[in-house]
């Protein structure tokens, strides 16, 4: 699957979520038999939200508090949410094995203290590092990611980089 | 600078490092486990290249022996992965254990090194003085291919006991008490380093413990610095060269925190995160059905002498089903030899073979719905070891042992 991520213009509508939502909750360890997003989107928080997948529409974006993607290093669990269309994750903090994940495979995620209700539409942009609820126009900064991590997404994350590594001479 | 630092700088070298930089480095080693080793093969093979072979370990340890179909095939796609690419360093089932065990007993975890594994515990091996950390299946993929792999080089904090442990305090009280102290996120992002004389009189597998939780506070790694007692470990198991790097004199540090070892005391994570602590002696009227003791965390010998040493001459609780299950076929036929076995299955404690298994909820002492565990583990999260509406306490050993006793959750010190 190719990741390709958008990382400026993402509009969807917010999902929220608390503090310390561990790998366990967004893809239970019995599902992680397969590595197949679309397979894994399947089973998203199936135990901690049941039916979160049957409402939740291609481009939505989730927003937490604090510590999110944290335990187990399952790269399952950014799958499992590009499997079922989200288009960015959105957190006051993340566990930095799911920061590395959400990176190398292509779903952006921006750190950001957001204030915005559940059903909000908002807008993204990863460059400036702004973020706009479109309910209401207000409007949240974030300091953006180096422009390494950006490349990374903008380009199909760390696979794309490895073939590109993998094809040049001074390698 | 620091021990993280300055093996990033050097595995990525360069002759000086700063936090918050972004480093390409060269690593020693990227180990696979059999449940993000499937996903990391699959993209490996889109890249159409040979992988560094002698980097590369592969070990099943999740769910091996298989639990099921699907299990089955994905330890069978390592199995082939390890053929069809000629990785020596391979581990069947019967010959292996739970993967950052082998990483240590076989000494690929060794001073200085820079190490990464698909699999969120490998922090373990900052016990022996490496830089560790857990990585995703596709960077796995990626550093098979290339050898080196992007870090954000961390900001660092210094931790440092001082004193003499009491009774029954363990490396696992001091990380449980530390983890309470900052929280599941207090370390998020950042390199906890160990300082102490409580640690450096420490025996290596308690360091262990300590390092292995990193994780549990959000740390990318957990490091100590190397001595004799690590020295002495690797003579004869160490593959290769190695060279011990210390902190320097100025090394810098975002924050301190001291601690004295006699205020420690059997501490216990109740549900359902590991910075819920308490005394174990304050949760004395939790009846328990499960008593589990095992895991990356305290599967070592250390851990099983304690334990059997506790339920030498006693039985488990007619209402509890104690499970034990050694972290590597080495702990187990040393607790063989030392009869700590028998001892188990005197005390009508179920004995197995390493694996993974129950610590995440796979199998082989799964939880149902409103059961009570106590366990040797590193995680209480919900539903991490079964039903939702099932109940992780994590503790030493001794007082998993104990409680397995007395049905209930047991501070050691009350029975002994």
């Amino acid at each position: 699957m190719k990741t390709t991520a958008k990382i400026e213009n993402i509009v969807g509508t917010v999902w929220k979520f608390g503090s310390n939502i561990d790998t366990d909750q967004i893809i239970p360890a019995e599902y992680l038999t397969t590595g197949n997003h679309i397979e894994l989107g399947r089973h998203a928080f199936e135990k901690s939200r049941p039916g979160f997948v049957k409402d939740v529409k291609v481009g939505d974006i989730l927003v937490a508090d604090d510590n999110f993607g944290c335990g187990s290093s399952r790269e399952h669990a950014p799958r499992a949410l590009l499997g079922i269309g989200i288009s960015c994750v959105v957190a006051k903090s993340f566990a930095r094995i799911f920061f590395r994940n959400a990176i190398n495979i292509g779903l952006p995620i921006v750190e950001c203290n957001l204030r915005v209700n559940e059903t909000d539409k908002i807008n993204i942009d990863l460059v400036k590092g702004t973020i706009t609820n479109l309910n209401d126009n207000n409007m949240f900064n974030f300091k953006p990611l180096p422009n390494f991590l950006l490349e990374l997404l903008k380009s199909d994350g760390l696979v794309g980089y490895t073939k590109r590594s993998l094809n040049r001479v001074d390698i | 600078m620091n021990i993280s630092e300055k093996i990033l700088a050097k595995s990525s070298k360069k002759v000086k490092v700063e936090p918050g930089e972004i480093v390409e480095a060269e690593i020693d080693y990227v180990m696979l486990n059999d449940v993000t080793g499937l996903p990391a093969f699959e993209v490996f093979d889109t890249f159409g290249v040979q992988p560094i072979q002698e980097k590369v370990v592969l070990i099943p340890d999740h769910y091996v022996p298989a639990k099921d179909v699907a299990s089955a095939e994905q330890a069978k796609a390592m199995r082939e992965f390890a053929k069809k690419y000629s990785i020596k360093n391979y581990f069947e089932v019967g010959n292996s254990g739970i993967c950052h065990q082998l990483m240590i007993e076989n000494g690929f975890a060794a001073p200085g090194r820079l190490i990464i594994g698909a699999d969120s515990h490998t922090c373990s091996y900052g016990a022996l003085g490496s830089f560790s950390t857990g990585v995703g299946s596709t960077e796995a993929a990626s550093a098979m291919a290339l050898g080196k792999l992007w870090f954000r080089v961390p900001e660092t904090q210094k931790f440092i006991v001082n004193g003499n442990l009491p009774s029954y305090v363990m490396g696992k009280d001091v990380i449980l008490n530390i983890i309470g102290d900052i929280g599941v996120d207090g370390a998020l992002y950042k390199s906890m380093e160990f300082h102490g004389t409580t640690l450096k009189s420490m025996p290596l597998s308690d360091r262990i413990t300590i390092a292995n939780m990193a994780i549990e506070a959000g740390g990318k790694a957990g490091v100590f610095s190397p001595d004799d007692t690590v020295f002495n470990y690797l003579d004869g198991r160490v593959k290769g060269d190695y060279n011990p790097i210390y902190p320097d004199k100025n090394a810098e540090y975002i924050d301190t925190f001291e601690y004295q070892a006699e205020d420690l005391i059997p501490t216990v994570a109740k549900p359902s995160l590991p910075e819920n602590i308490s005394p174990a002696s304050e949760l004395a009227n939790l009846t328990i059905d499960q008593a589990y003791l095992g895991s990356c965390t305290n599967g070592r010998i250390e851990d099983l002498r304690l334990a059997a040493g506790i339920l030498s001459g006693r039985k488990i609780h007619n209402n509890v089903r104690m499970i034990v299950v050694p972290a590597s076929k080495e702990v187990f036929n040393q607790a063989i030899k030392e009869g700590l076995v028998k001892t188990f299955l005197d005390s009508n404690a179920f004995v197995s073979g390493p694996t993974c298994g129950a610590c995440l909820g796979g199998y082989m002492g799964v939880l149902a719905k409103g059961e009570r565990c106590i366990s040797s583990t590193n995680r209480n999260f919900v539903g991490r070891m079964g039903h939702q509406e099932s109940e992780v306490y994590l503790a030493n050993p001794a007082v998993v042992a104990a409680s397995a006793v007395k049905g209930r959750i047991t501070d050691p010190n009350e029975i002994l």
